[in-house]
């Protein structure tokens, strides 16, 4: 139940809650939306972190305003997850950086290989048009 | 226009737009083009399951969800440094 609390506090909350949500969907259109993996890391980290201070700003508010007296736990929350998401966005990305260095060697290798059977190929052909086969009807 | 209306109709706003921010980085999740993707769409997904629960607290006016909060922040955290570990390695803990 939401309990009674003056306006400029019910303002401040609707405003901090709506602006955190926002940007919490402005960050998950920018995933959805970025077109290589390295520019998709960062929409949801910035946006989710600056999405998450409002919200739980707003949360501050609301329970310091309705309980008379101070309610400052949400600061955890505040601490906690800005410190932790780059830490989660710089190792996905080296894990990406490896995975994509490690396919382009793939397909290099794959490449060399296709290029030196063709090179075989075409050496041999060359070959048997040099020295042609004896074939059994000389032509008078 | 009392206050409470105001709260009330504001978390549900907030409450619809965090739940299209889920559903646009489930979509990531399921059509990720490679494995980072996934992760990084899982981690999007479970910061606004996060931040629901936060709002839910504010509309039950009670202190209980917010522990719930921490509980999936931390975990959310967890699993995605490991996924993170498990694809640059091949394995978890060597």
């Amino acid at each position: 139940m939401i309990s009674d609390l003056p306006l400029w506090a019910a303002l401040l909350v609707a405003v901090l809650v709506l602006g955190g949500a926002l940007l919490t969907l402005l960050g998950a259109l920018g995933l959805l939306r970025s077109p290589t993996f390295y520019s998709r890391v960062h929409p949801p980290t910035l946006g989710g972190t600056l999405g998450m201070s409002g919200i739980l700003f707003a949360s501050m508010v609301y329970f310091t305003v309705t309980g008379k007296r101070l309610s400052v736990h949400e600061i955890l929350l505040v601490v906690i997850v800005p410190v932790v998401t780059p830490i989660t966005m710089m190792l996905l990305a080296r894990a990406a950086l490896f995975r994509d260095r490690r396919l382009r060697r793939d397909d290099e290798e794959a490449y060399a290989r296709s290029r030196r059977v063709a090179d075989e190929l075409a050496q041999a052909e060359e070959e048997a048009a040099r020295h042609p086969e004896p074939s059994g009807d000389p032509t008078p | 226009m009392s206050s409470v209306t105001i709260v009330s109709w504001a978390l549900l706003g907030a409450h619809a737009m965090l739940a299209v921010a889920m559903l646009l980085a489930g979509y990531r999740v399921f059509m990720g083009p490679r494995a980072q993707d996934r992760v990084l769409a899982f981690d999007a997904v479970y910061l606004n399951a996060m931040l629901q629960t936060v709002l839910l607290g504010i509309r039950a006016g009670s202190d209980v969800f917010f522990e719930a909060a921490l509980l999936m922040a931390l975990l959310g955290f967890v699993s995605s440094s490991a996924l993170a570990k498990f694809l640059m390695r091949g394995e978890v803990i060597e």
